[in-house]
Formats: C-alpha cells, sequence, structure tokens
C-alpha cells in the first residue's frame, strides 16, 4: 500500500476521526518505527477490550510494533481471546472458522504472490495456543510442511482464556483446569521443536519480559518468510484472569517461567541465516 | 499454455459463441468449464467421485490456465485456504463429495458471510455409515441453510454451463454469494454424454476485486481500521442488530440474485406440460429417470408434466406455486434418504397433501423409470 492510498484529500480530511488523522501523520506506515520507539508514534492497536494485566494484549502490542512493513501485513487469526484486540487494529485482520488460520493464510499469501508479484505482502498468522497446538496443529504442520512463505506466532497463554479457562495442550503438566480436574496428564506440546523439524526456517521462543527480543524476532521471522520459507515465533503471553494470579503480577510470571522452563531460544537454519546476514548487513543493524 | 485464449463477457460465452459436440465425462465437463472460467487458483483434495475432475484441473494448472493449485491436507484445509485466496480477491474453484462436504461444512458459512464469490462443485455421494461411495445427494439437505446458492444440475451439460453461470451470478455486485454446483456422482461425473462445448481460446474476464461489496483482503483499501468479517460476538444490543442485519442482506442478495438466474439459467425451474393434472418434480439425475418414465405414461395415455427444480437456493417457491396450481398429483423422486427436496415442495404449498415424497433411491440403488411410473399409477390409484 502507498501513503497515497491513506493520505485523505484536504476537502476531507477534517470529516474524518482524529484517529485516522493521527494515524496517517504519526503512525507507523511510512516512517519505520520499532518497539524501542513505543510512546514516540500512534500505534495500529492501543485500545483493546482484555482483562486487566492481559499477557496477551501487551504481546500483541509488541508484535504489531515489530513489524517491519505493516502497511504491507495481513494477519490471519482464529476465534480466541486474541480476536477481540486484533478486530481492533488498524490492518487488515481476518478470524473465520476454528483452527483453520493457517490454512487460510496458505490460500491468502499465493493469492497475493498472483495479484502483486512485485510486492511483498507479508501474511501473519496470530493466534493462542489451543488455536494452533491443538485444533489446528495439522493445518499448522502442513503449512510448514508445504513451505508456505508465511509467519506464524503463537500467543502462548498455556489455557482456553475467552472459554473460561480450560486446558489446552499447550498448558503445564499437572496444571489443573477447567476440563483438566485432576490436573493434565501430559506435558507441553513442542510446538518449538514440531517447527524446527517440520520446515519452519526460522523458529524463536521468547516471553513479554523481554520486549526488545520481541521486536528483533518478528523482524526476524517475517524477513525470512518473505524469501526462505515458513517461520514461527512462540510467545509466552500469561493470564492471569484463568491462572489465577493478580493482574499487576503479570510480567514477573513471565519473567520466572524465562528462568524456570521458557528460556529464550532462537533456530535459524543455514539458508536463513545466509539470508538474515545479508539483509541485517545491508540495513547496517540488527535492529530490535 | 498451449492457446492463447481472449477474454470475454459470460453472455458472449454462453449464449453467442458457437458450440461444437465432445463426448466426455462430466469431470471432463467440468475441466471444459474451468479452462473457460479464467480461474486464478484452485485447491484439491482426493475424494470419489470427485477426484477425477481436480486431476484435470491439476493437468490445466500444469499447461498454464491456472495461476496456482495444489493438493491440500483435507477438506477443511481446502475450503479454508480457498476462502484465503478468495479473500485475496482472485478468482477460485474447488470441488469435493459426501463425506468431505460434511467435513468442511464450517467454512460454507463463512464463505456466504464474507460475501466471496467461490464456485465448488459437488459430486454428490452417500455419507456413512454404513458407508458407500455411491450416487446419493444427501449432502445436500444439510447445505440448504448454509447461504450458499445451490444449483442441481441434470447432466454433464447442465455441469458445463452452471459452473461458468456460477462465476457470472455469483460475481454481481448485488449478489457476491457462493455458488455450490452440485450433481450426483458417478451417474454424470464417470459417463460419457455429448456436451456442447464454446471454444476453447475464449474465456470469461478475470475477476475483479473492486466490484465486491466489501473491500478485497490486501492491504490496499482505507480505511484499514476494519474488520473484514461480520462482527464480533461482543455483548450488546447494537452488535446483536448489526450480526443480525449481515445475515438478513446475504437472504437479500440471494433473493437479488433470481433475476441473474433467470437471465443465464432460463429460469429457477423448467416445466414441461404445466397444464397436466399430474406432475414430476425432480431436480438431478431424478429429472433425467422422469423425462423416461413421463414417456412410457404418455405412451399409455396418463398426461404427465415435469418441472426440473435447477436453483435449489434460492428456492424457486413463487415459480413452484404457480406450476402448481392446478396439479392434482405432485410426485418427488429423489436420490437420498431424506426426501428434502419433498420437504422444500411441500413447504412452498397449499393443499400439499398432493406431494408425494417418493421413489426415495439411496445406498447406490439406481432409480429406474418403472419406479417412478408405479408411484403415478398408485397415487391415481388411491386417489380413484
Amino acid at each position: 500500500m502507498s501513503n497515497r492510498i491513506i493520505t485523505p484529500v484536504k476537502e476531507f480530511e477534517d470529516l474524518l476521526p482524529q484517529e485516522y488523522k493521527d494515524l496517517v501523520a504519526d503512525g507507523p506506515f511510512f516512517a519505520e518505527k520499532g518497539v524501542d520507539d513505543l510512546g514516540t508514534f500512534k500505534e495500529i492497536m492501543e485500545q483493546h477490550p482484555h482483562c486487566a494485566g492481559c499477557g496477551e494484549a501487551l504481546g500483541m502490542r509488541l508484535v504489531l510494533a515489530g513489524l517491519p512493513t505493516p502497511q504491507d501485513t495481513l494477519i490471519i487469526g482464529t476465534p480466541g481471546c486474541s480476536f477481540f484486540g486484533l478486530a481492533q487494529t488498524a490492518l487488515n485482520y481476518s478470524n473465520t472458522a476454528f483452527g483453520n488460520q493457517n490454512a487460510v493464510a496458505s490460500g491468502l499469501k499465493r493469492m497475493l504472490q498472483i495479484r502483486y508479484p512485485d510486492k511483498h505482502k507479508d501474511v501473519v498468522v496470530m493466534v493462542g495456543d489451543g488455536g494452533i497446538a491443538d485444533i489446528g496443529l495439522d493445518y499448522t504442520l502442513h503449512s510448514w510442511f508445504r513451505k508456505e512463505k508465511i509467519t506464524t506466532i503463537m500467543l502462548d497463554n498455556e489455557v482456553y482464556g475467552n472459554t473460561g479457562g480450560q486446558e489446552s495442550g499447550m498448558s503445564k503438566e499437572g496444571k489443573v483446569l477447567n476440563m483438566a480436574p485432576t490436573g493434565k496428564k501430559f506435558p507441553k506440546i513442542p510446538v518449538f521443536e514440531l517447527a524446527k523439524t517440520s520446515g519452519c526456517c526460522y523458529v524463536a521462543k521468547v516471553t513479554i519480559a523481554s520486549p526488545k527480543k520481541i521486536g528483533k524476532v518478528i523482524r526476524r521471522a517475517i524477513l525470512i518468510a518473505r524469501e526462505i520459507g515458513p517461520t514461527y515465533v512462540q510467545l509466552f503471553t500469561p493470564c492471569p484472569t484463568n491462572l489465577k494470579f493478580a493482574p499487576d503480577q503479570t510480567l514477573k510470571v513471565a519473567k520466572e517461567a524465562e528462568k524456570d522452563y521458557y528460556p529464550f531460544e532462537e533456530f535459524i537454519s543455514d539458508d536463513a541465516a545466509a539470508y538474515l546476514a545479508k539483509v541485517e548487513q545491508a540495513k547496517g543493524d540488527g535492529k530490535s | 499454455m498451449n492457446i492463447e485464449q481472449k477474454n470475454v463477457s459470460p453472455e458472449h460465452i454462453l449464449f453467442e459463441a458457437p458450440r461444437d459436440k465432445a463426448f466426455i465425462t462430466g469431470s471432463e465437463a467440468v475441466a471444459e468449464a474451468v479452462k473457460r472460467a479464467n480461474i486464478d487458483m484452485s485447491i484439491a483434495y482426493p475424494i470419489t467421485p470427485q477426484s477425477e475432475s481436480m486431476h484435470l484441473i491439476g493437468d490445466l494448472y500444469a499447461q498454464g490456465y491456472i495461476k496456482d493449485y495444489y493438493r491440500a491436507e483435507n477438506e477443511f484445509a481446502v475450503m479454508a485456504a480457498v476462502h484465503g485466496a478468495s479473500l485475496g480477491g482472485g478468482r477460485v474453484f474447488t470441488a469435493t463429495s459426501g463425506p468431505g462436504t460434511l467435513r468442511a461444512a464450517e467454512m460454507f458459512p463463512v464463505w456466504a458471510g464474507s460475501r466471496q464469490p467461490i464456485v465448488c462443485g459437488f459430486m454428490c455421494r452417500g455419507i456413512s455409515l454404513p458407508p458407500s461411495i455411491q450416487p446419493e445427494n444427501i449432502e445436500m439437505t444439510f447445505l440448504l441453510d448454509s447461504g450458499m446458492l445451490m444449483f442441481h444440475a441434470e447432466n454433464a451439460q447442465d455441469f458445463f454451463d452452471m459452473i461458468l453461470k456460477g462465476y457470472a451470478i455469483a460475481e454481481k455486485p448485488d449478489v457476491h454469494l457462493p455458488v455450490g454446483v452440485f450433481v450426483d456422482g458417478f451417474f454424470t461425473t464417470h459417463t460419457r454424454e455429448i456436451v456442447m462445448l464454446p471454444p476453447e481460446d475464449i474465456r470469461l474476464s478475470p475477476y475483479d476485486p473492486k466490484c465486491s461489496p466489501v473491500p478485497a483482503f490486501d492491504m490496499e483499501t482505507p480505511p484499514m481500521r476494519v474488520v473484514r468479517d461480520p462482527l464480533l460476538n461482543k455483548s450488546n444490543f447494537i452488535s446483536y442488530a448489526a450480526n443480525a442485519s449481515w445475515h438478513q442482506e446475504i437472504l437479500a442478495a440471494a433473493e437479488r440474485s433470481k433475476k441473474y438466474i433467470n437471465h443465464y439459467m432460463n429460469g429457477l425451474i423448467e416445466v414441461d406440460n404445466p397444464k397436466a393434472k399430474i406432475l414430476i418434480a425432480a431436480s438431478g439425475t431424478a429429472v433425467a429417470q422422469s423425462r423416461e418414465a413421463i414417456r412410457d405414461l404418455q405412451a399409455e395415455g396418463i398426461d404427465v408434466g415435469l418441472i426440473k427444480v435447477k436453483s435449489i437456493r434460492p428456492f424457486p417457491e413463487k415459480e413452484i406455486q404457480a406450476a402448481t396450481e392446478n396439479a392434482e398429483i405432485i410426485i418427488v423422486p429423489e436420490f437420498n434418504a431424506g426426501g428434502w427436496l419433498a420437504r422444500e415442495i411441500k413447504a412452498s404449498l397449499d393443499h400439499n397433501s398432493r406431494v408425494i415424497s417418493a421413489p426415495r433411491i439411496f445406498g447406490g440403488m439406481p432409480m429406474p423409470k418403472e419406479l417412478i411410473v408405479n408411484e403415478v399409477k398408485h397415487a391415481i390409484k388411491k386417489r380413484a
């Protein structure tokens, strides 16, 4: 999208809502912004209806701030907590049926390559842990096997949040939750490891306690998906409402998880590493 | 691509272009339609009896008639990916059968709700249990309220034409709904018949996403702060009202499609011998068998007329009411156990005890014309 498309003509400018005008004047669309710049520009998701202390809302905000080219980014979701915030972003966002996100994204990415052969349209899947690890696991894996050039981001809050705190495949073993009245009987599904063996060229695991790392991995994941192949980012976004901790403890919970069992990990294939070295060198950064 | 194709209007390809005879199967007729439909992308998953047509469409991709094609992991993935591709603003085609239709069913109301002019072939077959791959159209009853337009082909010629007509109708700005083109599997897909085809050096003009009532999902249409799909389930009256009006608009769009169905398909129904007191009303291959039964009955001096129901959604309620005004007996033969067409017709008519839901054939059995003849005679006897 060129900035001419969003810039209103003078005659109609005063009819548009202030929010829209702010996005045009101070948004992230045509002046490159990142996680480091938060607080200095109009964000594409500012308001959201999530619970107080929601880790997922913070995770989405950081991911969106890390998008390298938001003006050409399209997000595919699935019903769940994430759709409340994402539906209010200044991006094209679609969620339709349950768990089908990587199949929808495959069709969309291919059609956008047909319609815009000379442009990068970044198709990003952003959904919860249940959407990827349970109901959508086969579609996720198959999109990776097929080497679809899309980025998949899991907002892992280790529980079904929107439906009221049920066990998901990503819940911790032993955790007592709705539908797991005597505790979960098996460990977290190893989606991170599956991504590495299923065709992803770049895989990262990070928590919301490390915002700069989020900015960096999102940028890398999207750039690599443009040229090399599928990428996966697993983002720990704890849920105070359903995991029963105080809303002001979210970052503390994330920090502790980072120490205990959710350490930062990054995997990059040789061809993706070579490509990344080229683009990061050309840009002179490794910008986060 | 072996040949250069010229883009033409639906009117030209359907009504004006000369046609030549081809002796082909229904599956081949699908490929002939897709070859002339200027499809951007097609996605396949095997199931009998649909598979052959999607192999042939794969060949069209290899020959350059289609820009992208792949085999997906199951039918739900196919229908989801086709949805994604259509969101991206291009023209798509796919097809499935029976259990595949049901596996994918969550996506069909999504297509309608997203106002996508997707055309999908349904080569109908039995649904388990007990398992059957044989012709039967019970799957249609599950889709009646999916928001999709539904056309039922009698033969390979109908199948060919209804796919192209499906795009013409679906893509009208005031329609923009998905179209399902249904045939009874095997009877139509795996038998050869004469199909009249327009030349292969013409094809439909490309789909124009700017003619859609909702913007294409490509980050090229301001304002960007839009939810592409109908409203989220927030718990307040405004959300409920907005959601309800969105659904009403889908129904209204189907109603508006009637004028285009009349134009391109020469009516939602076709009636032969409307003055007869005895009518057979049918859709799909049951129409062809009814024609045979009527020939025998006429030879015996029993006057019987025929209503061929081409459009199942929108349902031709008023047209059937008018056509059956003087009918005393309405026989509805069907290839399914449920008798969904008879139910639809009964719900449309006054004095619906005139409607006889028989014969109902399923499990892979054929429908010999004698069964229909017997039903007619039985009904006459009962009435006397």
